[in-house]
């Protein structure tokens, strides 16, 4: 199958395109069908996508699986996998099920609920997948118009606020972008993301409006990437849209934000800042440090004080998010592998948290701490998936957790000890927050009226989170699963980059012995 | 000789005699019974014109010594102008006839305003310029106020036409002041006259030549008469107003810098530049507080010229291109939104009232749809085709080594998608019991879903805006080389 990625990317467009044009009415059969026709349309996403890492060679760092066709203004339509995509990928067809599978609750305009979904699902492969740089960006802004909507009309009280700020700040982030991939179309004369790899930025210190900008262009264009990957990850001080996204969207939309929206950031600096820019990511790397290391301590305290559960959720993702960025930026094997491997492993644990949090929201409407407490005495099953996801968010050895964290902190101790240092208090805090969290809604005696006769999970609840409980296990027991899959490619990226930089740091030298003779 | 001439001014003589007969015939029978069927007659007329031209014109003829000019770039401004006053003047039959407007004089009037265009676009001296231009600016004024019982009609025909001669009588000085320094009105012969540098009385009347256009394209700081005419207007005339003209319009600015100008191009480049940055913000800030749609559409046109302008300012072939393909797209958003402004109605009335558009979804999903889609084309989100024309634009600009324009632009792009998402809020978000529905004519109701499926989808791979590229390239090749 020649074209198996289009294949995969454009399945769950078409039964969206389906549920648009043959469904019909909005009374209680067209929404169970809805529901099972978006539920069938991702099954099928997931099995066909298990054909791409069938046939995915982990030994080749190089894109495969690689389709090409010309298109407008000299830009071509490319995708294709390699070692650091392939996964998120799979994250992605794996998620989405679970995702219609939490939405069976919802009954406002279901069908239109499960298109936005669908749609969503089509364009955030198609993100992972994009091997050109305008066929990016058109994937990674359109997943705006879907998310906007799944805030503004099935979310909580404060919708339209959340809906608009998030809209807002990732637009206000993606132009500039836009316009460093402008200005790399028009300096490199291509839009193909692998020969955009191999090309040679500019490096020549030059000076704007009296302040000399070392790294020259490839300083430019990293800043102008940074500003759209730092808030889509989200960066402190840029995060302050995700809290309020995640708080008012619905459970699913928290689940595709955390789970995979927030991992385009991350996949960003990998595919675009880190081989393009070599010399910007080292100019500018250590003050990534320092903003992930600051992240995630200041972002932990955050959390600390949340009265709602889905916001403590939402800065604990954030400062998951700082090891990432972390990671990525030390540019060695330990810290790359560990950044990719917490952004897995974060789809995994902080979707299932939010699911938690959706299966008590679902009973009581409410995500206030104080309103619950001692559910464990009428809701064991839960009590124990909840325990284990909080562990696992918590990074405890033997869940993929763990693994993530530990990784980026041994990356990151090679380059910057301060940072590793103070990271590494996060790992505390992260404890403090998410067993104190745990211990108010699921411990203690059960004494509010309102939760004597609350129930525990029932089957389709199970069944959403059994996978989940499987892939935070198996990952934890036997990361190579990951790092057998990205290391070759990761290897390629850190050889080019340092191949990159040790020729920039020659040029240098040789203007500064060529200026003092 | 002549006959060589008026060979290529065919299109144009046929189109005038053919308002000239409508005219008559309608004067001499049954006046405003034949209204409708000369609405259709008419639209049909401008696609047979367009189709003509298309498949007719081949390469460059000029005619009259070079006063009149037939070339790739002229046929593809025609063509845009002739397909979308079709279209718009289909679309406004039912709304006209509904609120007893629709008057013989409605489609005859259009007619002439459009070979007034047509004359614009192939305009190779500044007297035809000036010819065509005048034409097609009173046809247009005498249209804004056919509602004569309004006065706010009234207001919209009398301040366009105040400010129109006002900036016709501007660009009058800056053409005669030109004719002074440079001993031609003839564009080849204005071009000779700059080719070692404009001396300063030349830059002066480009200067005002460039405010002329700026008044007729509506960009800021020259952009004052459009909410109030936009608001007056009938609302499809408002339509019309928002789509053939600008197109005419801006093919003239560019007819004018490169074929008179085209020396000179460092020269105007600033001062276009800076129409276009102040465009983008004025219609993008000023738009935030809009209450009527037709408002913010007026806002929303000024910022789009800023954007189209911008590919202008590159003073490329590229950024030709990119401009008239920024104007095709512009059109076509256009075009679906006014349909669904159309059959805005509440209580069997129209409205512009943004208001009314709370619960619209509820009330009206497809029509819904397609002004979500419009709104975030307009907007600038990919994957609609509004992004693909600023994608253009902003290549154009920064490869002309207009960095910062092209950043200025985006940033504002930013600003005004507020208003564009506001819509949407207020179509997909509230709720009102009592706002616009009521399903849309038939007309109207194609317009709308066919120009979305075209905003949507035009841009995948393999149907790549239907081959306008290599048209647009073509055409911008000819005006600039």
């Amino acid at each position: 199958m020649g074209n198996l990625l289009s294949l995969t990317t454009f399945i769950p467009l078409l039964g969206a395109v389906i549920l648009a044009i043959f469904l019909r009415g909005d009374d209680a059969d067209a929404q169970r069908n809805a529901k099972w026709v978006a539920l069938a349309t991702t099954a099928a996403t997931f099995i066909v996508s298990l054909f791409i890492i069938g046939q995915f060679d982990p030994s080749n760092p190089e894109f495969q699986m690689v389709e090409e066709a010309a298109w407008l203004l000299g830009l071509q339509y490319k995708m294709g996998v390699d070692g650091i995509s392939v996964l998120f990928v799979m994250l992605t067809t794996f998620l989405m099920p679970i995702v219609i599978g939490a939405c069976w609750k919802v009954d406002v305009r279901v069908k239109e609920y499960m298109i936005a979904f669908l749609v969503l699902e089509t364009l955030m492969l198609g993100v992972f997948m994009a091997l050109d740089l305008v066929l990016f960006y058109l994937f990674f802004e359109a997943g705006l118009i879907p998310m906007f909507l799944i805030i503004g009309i099935w979310g909580g009280a404060n919708r339209i606020y959340a809906s608009f700020k998030f809209f807002l700040y990732t637009f206000l982030g993606s132009v500039l972008m836009l316009v460093a991939m402008v200005a790399m179309f028009s300096q490199a004369g291509t839009t193909d993301i692998p020969t955009l790899m191999a090309f040679d930025f500019g490096s020549e210190d030059f000076t704007i409006l009296g302040v000399q900008i070392v790294g020259g262009m490839q300083t430019l264009l990293w800043i102008a990437f940074f500003a759209s990957f730092a808030v889509k990850m989200p960066m402190w001080p840029v995060h302050t849209w995700l809290p309020d996204a995640h708080v008012q969207a619905p459970t699913a939309g928290s689940v595709v934000l955390a789970a995979i929206l927030l991992k385009m950031g991350g996949y960003g600096f990998l595919r675009f800042s880190l081989p393009m820019f070599p010399v910007g990511s080292e100019v500018m790397g250590p003050l990534v440090l320092w903003l992930s290391a600051i992240a995630i301590v200041y972002t932990s305290l955050v959390a600390l004080v949340q009265q709602d559960m889905k916001k403590l959720i939402a800065y604990s993702s954030v400062a998951h998010m700082g090891f990432v960025t972390m990671g990525i930026f030390a540019v060695n094997q330990q810290g790359l592998d560990g950044a990719i491997f917490q952004m897995i492993s974060h789809g995994f644990i902080a979707g299932a948290l939010f699911l938690c949090v959706g299966v008590i929201y679902d009973r009581m409407h409410t995500r206030e701490i104080e309103a619950y407490g001692g559910l464990v005495n009428r809701m064991p099953a839960y009590a124990l998936v909840f325990l284990f996801f909080t562990m696992a968010n918590v990074g405890l050895p033997g869940t993929s957790g763990f693994v993530g964290e530990f990784l980026t902190l041994v990356g990151v101790f090679q380059v910057n000890t301060w940072v590793a240092a103070i990271a590494a208090t996060g790992v505390i805090l992260s404890a403090a927050y998410a067993l104190w969290l745990y211990r108010r809604v699921v411990m203690g005696d059960l004494i509010k009226e309102s939760l004597k006769t609350i129930k525990d999970m029932d089957g389709r609840e199970r069944l959403m989170f059994t996978p989940l409980v499987v892939m935070t296990l198996l990952l934890g027991v036997y990361p190579s699963l990951v790092t057998d899959i990205i290391g070759p490619s990761v290897s390629a990226l850190i050889g080019e980059y340092d191949v990159a930089l040790s020729a920039y740091e020659a040029s240098t030298m040789v203007a500064e012995n060529g200026a003092g003779e | 000789m002549i006959s060589a001439d008026i060979q290529v001014v065919l299109p144009e003589i046929l189109l005038a005699c053919y308002a000239m007969l409508a005219l008559l015939v309608a004067v001499y029978t049954s006046k405003d019974d034949l209204a409708s069927t000369l609405t259709w007659l008419t639209a049909g007329v401008f696609l047979a014109f367009a189709v003509w031209i298309g498949i007719n014109g081949v390469g460059t003829d000029t005619a009259f010594s070079g006063m009149f000019v037939e070339d790739a770039f002229a046929r593809f401004a025609k063509i845009t102008i002739l397909i979308s006053a079709a279209i718009v003047l289909l679309m406004s039959e039912g709304y006209m006839a509904e609120r007893g407007l629709l008057r013989f004089e409605y489609p005859v009037l259009i007619a002439l305003a459009v070979v007034g265009m047509m004359v614009m676009v192939s305009a190779g001296d500044l007297m035809v310029l000036y010819m065509g231009l005048e034409l097609q600016s009173l046809a247009l004024y005498v249209v804004a106020s056919l509602r004569r019982d309004s006065i706010k009609s009234t207001e919209a025909g009398l301040k366009y036409f105040v400010l129109g001669a006002l900036s016709s009588g501007l660009l009058l000085y800056g053409a005669s002041l030109v004719y002074g320094f440079a001993g031609t009105t003839l564009f080849t012969g204005i071009i000779l006259a700059v080719s070692d540098g404009a001396s300063i009385g030349l830059l002066f009347g480009l200067v005002f030549l460039l405010t002329g256009f700026a008044f007729k394209v509506s960009a800021a700081p020259f952009h004052m008469w459009t909410p109030d005419v936009y608001e007056g207007s009938p609302t499809p005339v408002t339509a019309f107003f928002a789509t053939a003209p600008k197109v005419a319009a801006m093919a003239l600015f560019a007819r004018v810098v490169f074929d008179a100008f085209g020396g000179i191009i460092g020269d105007w480049q600033q001062i276009v530049a800076f129409l276009s940055v102040v465009s983008v913000f004025v219609g993008s800030i000023a738009a935030i507080g809009q209450r009527d749609i037709k408002r913010l559409m007026a806002y929303s046109s000024i910022a789009h010229m800023g954007f189209a302008l911008m590919g202008l300012a590159a003073g490329t072939a590229l950024g030709v291109q990119a401009m008239l393909i920024y104007m095709v797209i512009y059109v076509t958003m256009n075009i679906g939104t006014f349909a669904v402004i159309l059959g805005m109605h509440r209580d069997g009335k129209p409205t512009t009232d943004i208001d009314m558009l709370k619960g619209y979804s509820s009330r009206e999903p497809l029509m819904a749809f397609v002004l979500l889609v419009m709104m975030f084309s307009l907007a600038g989100v990919p994957p609609l085709l509004g992004f693909f024309g600023k994608f253009y634009v902003l290549r154009a600009a920064y490869d002309a080594g207009l960095g910062w324009l092209a950043i200025a632009g985006v940033v504002a792009s930013v600003i005004g998608a507020f208003y564009y998402l506001r819509i949407v809020y207020y179509v997909y978000f509230a709720e009102r019991d009592d706002g616009a529905a009521g399903r849309l004519p038939p007309v109207l109701w194609t317009a709308a879903v066919v120009s979305t499926v075209i905003v949507a989808l035009a841009w995948v791979p393999g149907i790549n805006l239907f081959g306008l590229e290599p048209f647009a390239a073509e055409a911008a090749l000819t005006l600039v080389n």
